[in-house]
């Protein structure tokens, strides 16, 4: 398997070495060396926790500048429909919309338009696909299926994440619209909450490319949208063909209710995920047809890369759709889902595993087993590992040492002290 | 290999809401053993019903496994009222769970037969007022 590329990187000046992160990351991706923090990129699935927890900025997510897009390209913004939350007393998306355009995008696309087409087909694949159908849509999620729970993955809805839809039909409706451009005078970029989509991305393999060029971060372009939106935002020109459906997108439970079937299960925030993942795996649940899974807490809105405090975002998205109809976008006529909009990619099983070998698997485990009877079972850090058991197999594979344990050292330390108190009268 | 691998759980019959914990360390070890999903989920799947019986009938018990080079061996041993009937309780559908855990959707009388169904091998050794201790083995 080809070296996946991560969007969520370390400032190792700012590390101090603290073990916010070590202890938050679902994966125990993490580990404290020479008090920096380290990630194990087979274990990282971009879920962007440390990002959330890190008290001093250190872990960042990766992303373009919006000094990357080429000026001279036709820009076509995608923005996720988490963008609209943001902003505090807005009357209406159009505005935001507006604002990219005056901020110097050519054109733009909602993808909560390219969201309303995958609920059409999904409600239309569901009756025939194998139950439960997952969501497609949260990349930490299509991720931990191939790590973790590789039999899961023949779930995954078959349909393209609603970004990647968006940036196809965007990209066809300008070249129809402006026939003097081709492919090459054009590109997409998408307005993102989270690191997670820039690695899939960044990710996608080399027969089927990406049809999104950039991901940008929300915050980046919130911040330049407010010197644009102010000042005479009279009568945007765009108008919004979002409707209900679209919109809800953005947080927990959206994509699973567009779907008008009781039968579903609808979980955000990592930890939840894994724990509703475990349950499916084993069978539990037969009657459930969908299953919607966001990485992030409250769904899309929870995003990293977003500046509003996520239930706020969603009271606001929950206001913006008051009067807008269902859906304004819809899926052709006809059966069944056109493979253009089809999920060809192919999920790789690549467990975590330990050793290089079943027998050094087991050499390590049978050790590290041994070993957890020593330590003292407190997951304090302190050793670098997220926890005592974690630690132990990174001494039995020969990746730390016994003595970095801080409490069997102090043990050592008290003995030692003892000792020479005592020869010492 | 000369040294087995063994692994052994206490299920706390006492708190339901832990119950399924034993089955999910168990296959967080497999996976980092490298055993393929297939034969990771017979194993979790099996345990996972021992564990709810354990945890429903007998208030709880003890959970080994052990990996044998050419096999993982589960062994599910509780001190519990044990079972009247071994071929009746085997039969889909046969449960004497009590109202209160059918409530929350357990008790349909799948446990024992979903056991049998993810393993190549199951044993039943029940007395009744001394325990019940069920080994099952899944071939790798």
């Amino acid at each position: 398997m080809a070296q996946y590329n991560h969007s969520v990187s370390l400032n190792p000046e700012k590390c101090c070495g603290c073990t916010h992160c070590l202890r938050h990351c679902p994966t125990e991706a993490i580990r404290i060396r020479d008090r920096r923090a380290v990630i194990d990129s087979a274990r990282c699935i971009d879920c962007g926790e440390c990002i959330r927890v890190c008290p001093h900025q250190a872990k960042k997510s990766v992303y373009d500048s919006l000094t990357d897009i080429p000026k001279d390209k036709f820009k076509i913004a995608l923005p996720a429909p988490t963008l609209f939350g943001q902003f505090d007393n807005l009357e209406d998306i159009d505005y935001v919309l507006q604002g990219l355009l005056d901020y110097g995008f050519d054109e733009v696309f909602e993808v909560a338009r390219a969201a309303e087409i995958v609920s059409d087909y999904t409600r239309r694949m569901i009756k025939t696909a194998k139950k439960p159908v997952i969501s497609s849509a949260c990349p930490v999620i299509e991720r931990l299926l191939s790590l973790r729970y590789p039999l899961l993955t023949d779930n995954l809805l078959d349909i393209l994440p609603p970004m990647e839809i968006a940036a196809k039909y965007a990209k066809r409706e300008v070249l129809k619209n402006h026939p003097e451009l081709s492919e090459d005078d054009i590109c997409t970029v998408f307005i993102s909450p989270c690191p997670a989509k820039v690695s899939y991305v960044k990710n996608k393999d080399a027969g089927e490319r990406s049809y999104v060029d950039y991901v940008v971060s929300m915050s980046d372009v919130y911040f330049e949208l407010l010197g644009v939106m102010k000042g005479d935002s009279l009568s945007p020109v765009p108008v919004s063909r979002t409707g209900m459906i679209g919109l809800s997108w953005a947080s927990t439970g959206g994509e699973a209710t567009a779907l008008f079937n009781e039968k579903y299960l609808a979980a955000d925030g990592i930890e939840n995920v894994v724990r509703v993942l475990e349950e499916i795996d084993n069978g539990s649940f037969p009657e459930l047809e969908f299953v919607e899974l966001d990485a992030c807490p409250g769904g899309c809105v929870g995003g990293v890369m977003t500046v509003t405090n996520p239930f706020i975002a969603k009271a606001r998205l929950q206001n913006l759709r008051r009067y807008l109809p269902v859906a304004e976008n819809h899926a052709d006529d006809g059966d069944g889902v056109p493979d253009e909009l089809k999920n060809q990619f192919t999920y790789n099983y690549a467990p975590q595993t330990i050793g290089s070998s079943r027998a050094e698997a087991m050499r390590i485990m049978i050790e590290s087993e041994e070993l957890k009877k020593q330590l003292p079972g407190i997951d304090c850090g302190s050793c670098g590992a997220p926890t005592c058991a974690a630690f132990a197999q990174d001494v039995a594979s020969g990746n730390a040492n016994l003595s970095e344990c801080v409490v069997i050292m102090r043990e050592k330390f008290k003995d030692l002290y003892k000792e020479e108190g005592e020869n010492g009268k | 290999m000369s040294e087995q691998l063994q692994f052994t759980f206490d299920v706390n019959g006492e708190n339901f809401t832990s119950a399924g914990e034993a089955s999910v360390a168990t296959k967080k070890n497999l996976r980092m053993l490298g055993y393929p999903p297939d034969i990771i989920r017979r194993v979790a799947i099996a345990m996972y019903e021992g564990e709810i019986n354990m945890v429903i009938h007998a208030g709880g018990g003890f959970a080994t496994v052990t990996v044998y080079p050419d096999k993982i061996e589960i062994i599910l041993k509780d001190n519990g009222p044990g079972i009247a009937d071994v071929a009746l309780a085997m039969k889909e559908g046969f449960s004497t769970a009590p109202e209160n855990i059918r409530s929350l959707g357990f008790g349909a009388g799948m446990g024992l037969p979903n056991m049998k169904k993810n393993t190549d091998t199951m044993t039943i050794e029940s007395e009744l007022g001394v325990g019940t201790t069920i080994t099952m083995t899944v071939n790798t």
